[in-house]
């Protein structure tokens, strides 16, 4: 394929695809040792109402507007989770459980109740965003990438989910030592004074906001894939955390590389006309990998299983 | 009140707040109706190695948490060194249940020894040569330096929990909290744990262990604080741990065999 071709047409999704991946996949990395990784499937859950309210209050289909209530809906639904794990005492699962599938309902209900019937608010395009439509009209080659006229064409969900990715490393890299040690000691992690609460929240409105800029771009079949399936791989290729976050990336990366290569053009190399949903298609290759890990992993035993007394 | 028997005696305990590296006053904690720990006082002598020692679901572990800030007590004081938990945070080291963690996280022996230097490496602060000089070092002490570099899911329940000792070591702590660190390891275990905290003892670091073992209470302890939920009794061994503060404590729990042994042990 030339440049004039890639670089309108698949460069952005490529791109976006690819950031959104690493975006979920490194807080999804602590989010699974710390076995909460279902999260990602409750924040995709949970931004229904906000965006229904958002669109109540602007009346229009704005993306800004949208991405805060989403936004802000994930942040009451992860107060909520805790506030309810704390008080009543039960299992974060469980919390979890009430929280999204109550302000799922409670968005379901708002949307038929109210006068949004009309509105394109679909389900496919929730669950598959729209990636391959994110294209760059504007750009004629590589040498786009130097021209400002048409740089200024981008399609703005690369810049949100770039920018996304910044923050979810910049957190990632400066709360490492803290996350590493809270996640696998709790109790000693307070006695040296780290504010464990405080930062296991932040860590989990780090992965709503990951998950809503993500949404907003791909969908939320990607968010729940990219939480839990490149860290869940990593994790059976190493026993170190850091050469799991690596592997991770490198897993993220390849998922949504080859998902939406396959997705262009493996239905054409089958003999078929149309290309598949992209995000469909990373997904369902992330999980592929997972598998792979799972069969072949060499860390893939439990072993400290047989120790615990 | 136990703490303001008077300095006559043979032994001299520490009666100040300011004086004891650990002084609990009025703690009660709460998990959910019932109180896991009610109205306790305690007053930790410098120097000295504690056992906390009571019945199953007693309090001993929750008065630990609760005094290192780890739960939220209802109510009550924790004074360290004189002064606030917060401000004294650098100086107290603590060994947590080995059962508390899932050693299937994804690290190294070492790795998790450097976990005791990061007060001393901040944030973003670079592991450097005498970083890990020092983590090796503190291996070497509980006789596990081969196995800096294993994954910690390879150990055996002896050896994670010499790592845990080995972390609170790299602390460099005044005060030594140990949560059951006898519990279900190998007697080689018991015999290099007990030694490296009789060392801590001898350069006059203060010891306080939750302990289940009555039988090794005598051979191992100076002090010990009974509790059952209230504080049944706190002193030295030879006074605070007797057949009656014992029977006060375990109840009917305790077998009248086992109490007649234990005070035929003390003379």
């Amino acid at each position: 394929m030339s440049g004039e071709e890639f670089v309108p047409l698949s460069l952005t999704p490529l791109l976006i695809g690819t950031f959104a991946a690493i975006a979920c996949a490194l807080p999804g990395n602590f989010l699974v040792l710390r076995k909460q990784a279902l999260i990602g499937d409750a924040i995709s859950h949970v931004v229904l109402p906000g965006i229904v309210v958002a669109f109540l209050l602007t009346g229009a289909i704005s993306t800004w507007p949208m991405m805060l209530g989403a936004a802000g809906a994930a942040i009451v639904a992860v107060v909520l989770i805790e506030a309810i794990r704390r008080l009543g005492q039960i299992e974060p699962g469980a919390a979890m459980g009430v929280v999204f599938t109550t302000m799922f309902a409670a968005g379901v209900l708002l949307l038929e109740q109210t006068d949004t019937s009309t509105v394109h608010l679909d389900v496919e395009h929730a669950l598959y965003g729209n990636l391959e439509s994110l294209i760059w009209l504007d750009a004629t080659g590589w040498g786009s990438l130097l021209d400002v006229e048409a740089l200024a064409g981008l399609p703005p969900e690369l810049s949100r989910i770039a920018l996304t990715l910044v923050g979810v490393s910049v957190f990632t890299w400066l709360f490492w030592r803290p996350l590493k040690i809270s996640t696998f000691d709790e109790g000693f992690a307070r006695t040296i004074g780290i504010r464990t609460g405080a930062l296991g929240m932040a860590l989990v409105i780090t992965a709503a906001i990951a998950a809503v800029a993500a949404f907003d771009a791909v969908g939320s079949i990607i968010v729940i894939a990219m939480f839990i399936c490149p860290p869940a791989a990593a994790r059976m290729l190493t026993n170190r955390l850091e050469a799991q976050i690596a592997w991770s990336i490198v897993f993220a990366t390849a998922s949504a590389v080859s998902g939406y290569v396959l997705a262009g053009y493996g239905p054409l190399w089958l003999g078929g006309s149309d290309a598949v949903s992209a995000a469909g298609m990373i997904a369902t290759m992330s999980g592929l990998i997972l598998a792979a890990a799972a069969m072949f992993g060499p860390c893939r035993a439990r072993i400290g299983a047989h120790t615990s007394a | 009140m136990l703490d303001l028997i008077s300095n006559e005696g043979v032994t001299v305990e520490a009666q100040r707040l300011e004086d004891s590296p650990l002084a609990v006053r009025g703690l009660t904690v709460s998990y959910g109706q019932k109180p896991a720990v009610f109205s306790v006082d305690m007053t930790v002598q410098p120097g000295a190695m504690t056992a906390i020692i009571g019945p199953n679901g007693a309090g001993k572990s929750t008065l630990l948490k609760a005094a290192l800030g780890i739960v939220s007590p209802l109510s009550g004081q924790v004074i360290v060194f004189g002064q606030p938990l917060d401000k004294q945070r650098a100086r107290i080291a603590y060994v947590p249940q080995r059962a508390s963690v899932d050693w299937d996280f994804p690290t190294r022996v070492i790795d998790v020894i450097l976990m005791g230097l990061s007060r001393e490496l901040g944030l973003l602060g670079r592991v450097r040569a005498r970083h890990k000089a020092c983590a090796m070092d503190c291996l070497n002490r509980v006789g596990m330096r081969d196995f800096a570099d294993r994954q910690i899911g390879q150990l055996s329940g002896g050896q994670q929990q010499r790592v845990f000792l080995a972390r609170a070591l790299a602390q460099g702590a005044d005060l030594y909290l140990l949560d059951e660190p006898f519990a279900g390891v190998d007697a080689a275990t018991e015999k290099a744990i007990i030694a490296v905290l009789k060392s801590l003892k001898d350069a006059g670091k203060t010891v306080v262990v939750v302990h289940h073992d009555l039988a090794t209470v005598t051979d191992y302890f100076d002090h010990v604080f009974l509790i059952n939920t209230r504080k049944v009794a706190e002193g030295p061994v030879s006074e605070a741990f007797t057949a009656e503060t014992l029977q006060s404590a375990y109840g009917g729990r305790l077998a009248t065999a086992q109490i007649d042994q234990i005070s035929r042990a003390l003379g």
